[in-house]
């Protein structure tokens, strides 16, 4: 048993898991605040990765502004979408603002595959390119940066709901809206803020992830993965998207290279239906108390 | 101006087509259907047989997400179930057509309630996410049980055989597929003015007092899904007899996603919404064809089918979000609503 | 807030002249901390209107959730028609008879008035998916009978027959309530639970739901048992009144004895000691500053 072995493709797996994290994170977001399962996520992730290729590689932009551009640009992006598609949705059974995401998910696919093609394109290399050694094990430096990312980005966001009184008004129009604006809660506002939150922090997965593994028009698969990540660790919780996107990383790394790559859907499927049968809400999720 | 309906038996009211105007249109849209084959070119035939197996692949989703209010991802992966089960019938047994299909039916129920029963302890979206999981999970096995399933090449499948006839032609599989569509859409039909369809609707609405008049949720939704499931693998061995092809790739997420914006466009809870968002899915790529075929090519580049495809999924996301932003009911409000102004006029309202 | 009162010893259950439809005994729930249930007993002699009482938050739709089976309780018994109703879920206790209203409506919206009041008969019809699919005679006889009897039994009793092609979410809020009413009839019950059924009305409707009530009494022979807040309501329909305050029966009886219990004019009205009241507040005024 080669232990060095077993440690890199489990810490290659961490660093997946994080970049899972990032984007659970996002999906957490839009869900805290406005109780939307925003199943689009994974294309948004991908429509960021392809607007920072078409700033960096597209309009020759230096890294250093075509990043913030593109995270710009995907903030903007979300409340666009917040406005017209989700904004509308309000009030209405939340089976209908999740089949408005799955409408938005085939519009964003077949946007990308409009104006790029669906051939896969390399992003410019932007992270540092030695690889990161530990021990006897070597680890991929775009993995091992992302993960950072990744973790600083949602040390921040939890520190955010512990310390600022706008992440329990996040909650406060999750939970009743009509509650939260009688006691002067900018509903729409904080809607719209959730939204180009996420999509800001969707955008920093899908320029990381973009690459990391290049960008295509099925980089939305990413987003199946994520589902399975934020059921794990449960919909509402921050904590539950970083826990559960380092399990269901390690355990597709340790999948895709002990049993083979077309397994890795699989595994993390096969989780799925195991959670659902063990622990419905997830690690850390809430499971709402109906008034009879 | 529609007057003199009063109905004198209780059983006058609860037909399903229930007044002269509409007997005697059934009568000619009868006729039209016998007449149609007859009439028409191989192209619109063609189009004819795949918007039937549409449309009950959509009448079987509807039960189950229009009706029962479980959102469902995977109506794609049972279809494929269904299709291989057919292909591998006619390839290793060579029995009759319409055993085949039945078994179709029968294993993609049997799927359905599989994939049910770890998914409905909770509510709704998990299900639908379950769904999804579904459909990579078959995916999977079309793919790798190659001695069962022909890997990734597939099966070609040998014409249906009736009576001794090859049913190789759109011209001749009409006549088998047409009339199975009738009969299935009329069994949803009845199935909702029983109390099993009454027990669905309930469980939509409001699944707490389901409980409190006596309808068991579990088992129920677990019918529901057996239901939607057998109409899926039905059309999915109809699928087989016309394409006369399956591969791993023939079932993708995105015709889980055609199907559930066929019943989102067509109307959610309506037998007419299915016919209506089938044949409405269906013609949309072909519109989009002719469209782009007409259109400069200086405006769409060399290749005008190389923008066919993203069209198309640009569409079909579009229609689920116009949809379901301003007119959440579908076609089939637009056609009541047509049809009440029909029935009042000269009276406005 | 003060704590619950300590239940006084004369609160006894109303002797049984014959066996109780229903027999609740030591019901005893929590809620994490909250005791929303402690120790409540009364039964319900067949035949007869009981009501249930008591001050907001005394645990009366807990009962009857309970009851309904949608509450397990830590301690305590139910027993209907002299069998114990522990571990039965809701949609069987329906089958054995056991009907009931909810406090805010639980119409279907997406159905008209007929069907909703077919639904209410659904565990005792019998056409199964295979029936119903192909629509055989058997189901057809079933469906019209089915028709014919709520047409004529509760359509006609209920005087909704104006309404019964109406969707549900078009009617105003007296109409439905009787639906309601209507659809827990077609249940044919034995026990009927109506959780404030006159919630909201005005005394026109008032009047003809407690009319339709003891009618639904007499010519249907079904026991209520029912949660109300309308005190001339209660007053006049019950044989028994049982009281509940912060999870306890603090008195049971005729509506008159009930009517003059101190304990339960205190609970509801205050212990009417204005001396006391008054010395409560200079204390707590003077220890504010």
């Amino acid at each position: 048993m080669d232990w060095w072995l077993l440690f890199e493709i489990t810490v290659a797996g961490i660093g997946t898991g994080g970049l899972y994290a990032l984007t659970g994170l996002a999906f957490v977001l839009i869900y805290k605040a406005t109780k939307v399962v925003n199943i689009a996520i994974g294309e948004m992730l991908m429509i960021s990765a392809y607007i920072f290729f078409a700033l960096s590689a597209g309009m020759g932009l230096p890294i250093w502004l075509a990043i913030p551009g593109a995270l710009l640009v995907s903030g903007a992006f979300g409340a666009l979408v917040e406005r017209s598609i989700i904004r509308p949705m309000l009030g209405e059974a939340p089976i209908s603002s999740f089949m408005v995401t799955v409408g938005l998910a085939s519009i964003l696919v077949g946007l990308v595959e409009l104006i790029w093609t669906a051939d896969q394109q390399r992003l410019p290399e932007f992270l540092p390119n030695k690889h990161i050694q530990i021990g006897q094990a070597f680890i991929s430096p775009k993995i091992f940066y992302g993960f950072w990312i990744a973790v600083l980005l949602i040390g921040g966001v939890l520190l955010l709901f512990r310390f600022w009184r706008g992440g329990v008004a996040l909650q406060a129009t999750a939970s009743d809206q009509a509650a939260a604006y009688s006691v002067g809660i900018n509903v729409p506002r904080v809607f719209a803020l959730s939204w180009v939150a996420a999509a800001t922090i969707a955008g920093v997965a899908g320029i990381v992830v973009g690459s990391i593994g290049g960008i295509s028009s099925v980089m939305g698969v990413f987003g199946l993965s994520v589902l399975v990540v934020v059921i794990f660790g449960g919909l509402d919780s921050v904590l539950g998207a970083l826990v559960g996107g380092v399990i269901v990383g390690v355990i597709e790394s340790l999948t895709g290279f002990y049993i083979g790559g077309e397994y890795k859907l699989l595994a993390t499927f096969s989780l799925l239906v195991l959670i659902l049968l063990v622990r419905p809400y997830g690690l850390f999720g809430k499971h709402d108390i109906e008034r009879l | 101006m529609r007057i003199g309906s009063a109905k004198q038996s209780y059983a006058a009211d609860a037909a399903l087509f229930d007044s002269r105007t509409q007997q005697a249109w059934l009568v000619l849209l009868m006729l039209a259907l016998v007449a149609f084959p007859f009439l028409a070119g191989e192209y619109w035939l063609y189009l004819a047989c795949l918007v039937a197996i549409n449309i009950v692949s959509t009448m079987g989703l509807n039960i189950l997400t229009g009706y029962t209010g479980l959102v469902s991802l995977g109506q794609a992966a049972f279809m494929g179930l269904g299709a291989y089960t057919v292909a591998i019938l006619q390839a290793r047994l060579g029995t009759p057509m319409l055993v085949n299909l039945l078994a179709a039916g029968v294993v993609a129920m049997v799927a359905g309630v599989l994939v049910g029963l770890p998914s409905l302890r909770v509510k709704g979206l998990y299900l639908a996410i379950a769904t999804i999981a579904a459909g990579v999970i078959t995916h999977f096995i079309f793919g790798h049980f190659s001695q069962l399933t022909g890997g990734s090449s597939g099966i070609t499948v040998a014409p249906a055989q009736v009576f001794g006839i090859d049913l190789d032609s759109s011209f001749r599989l009409y006549w088998v597929i047409v009339p199975l569509t009738g009969l299935m859409l009329v069994g949803a039909a009845n199935l909702f003015r029983t109390r099993i369809g009454r027990a669905f609707i309930a469980i939509r609405d409001r699944d707490i007092s389901a409980a409190v008049l006596g309808i068991p949720l579990l088992p129920y939704k677990l019918l529901s899904f057996a239901i939607a499931s057998f109409y899926a693998g039905v059309a999915g061995g109809l699928f087989a007899y016309f394409f006369r092809a399956v591969t791993p790739e023939s079932f993708p997420l995105l015709m889980s996603i055609f199907f559930l914006a066929a019943v989102i466009v067509g109307g959610m809870g309506s037998v007419l919404g299915s016919v209506l968002g089938a044949v409405f899915m269906t013609m949309v790529p072909e519109v989009l064809k002719l469209i782009v075929s007409a259109l400069p090519a200086a405006l769409v580049g060399e290749n005008a089918t190389l923008v066919l495809s993203p069209v198309r999924t640009i569409v079909f996301g579009l229609m689920i979000v116009l949809f379901l932003i301003f007119e959440p009911h579908g076609l089939a409000e637009i056609w009541r609503r047509t049809r009440r102004l029909f029935h009042l006029w000269p009276f406005r309202t | 807030m003060p704590g619950p009162a300590p239940v006084p010893a004369i609160v006894p259950a109303p002797v049984a002249s014959s066996a109780p439809l229903l027999q609740v005994e030591g019901l005893t729930l929590a809620f994490g901390g909250v005791r929303a249930l402690n120790g409540v007993s009364f039964a319900v002699q067949p035949g007869t209107i009981t009501s249930v009482i008591g001050p907001n938050g005394a645990g009366k739709t807990t009962v009857f959730n309970t009851l309904s089976g949608f509450y397990t309780p830590a301690a305590g018994r139910i027993t209907f028609e002299g069998r114990d109703l522990a571990g039965l879920a809701p949609p069987k206790r329906a089958a054995l008879g056991l009907a009931r209203s909810f406090q805010n409506i639980a119409l279907f919206r997406g159905m008209t008035v007929l069907d909703n009041i077919k639904l209410g008969r659904h565990c005792h019809l019998k056409s199964g998916p295979l029936a119903a699919l192909f629509y055989t005679p058997a189901a057809r006889r079933e469906e019209e009978s089915l028709r014919q009897e709520i047409e004529e039994k509760i359509i006609d009793f209920l005087e909704i027959d104006h309404i019964r092609k109406a969707p549900v979410s078009a009617l105003s809020y007296g109409l439905q309530k009787r639906v309601e009413l209507a659809r827990a009839l077609a249940m044919r019950p034995k026990l009927l639970l109506l959780d404030e059924p006159v919630a909201g009305m005005n005394r026109e409707e008032t009047e003809d739901m407690a009319r339709f009530i003891l009618e639904v009494r007499r010519e249907w022979g079904v026991t209520v048992l029912m949660v109300e807040h309308d005190m001339g309501m209660v007053m006049d329909l019950s044989d028994h009144v049982v009281v509940l305050n912060f999870g306890q029966v603090i008195a049971q009886g005729l509506p008159a004895d009930v009517q003059a219990n101190p304990e339960v004019v205190k609970a509801y009205l205050g212990s009417g000691n204005v001396e006391a009241l008054r010395a409560r507040f200079q204390a707590a005024r003077t220890k504010a500053h």
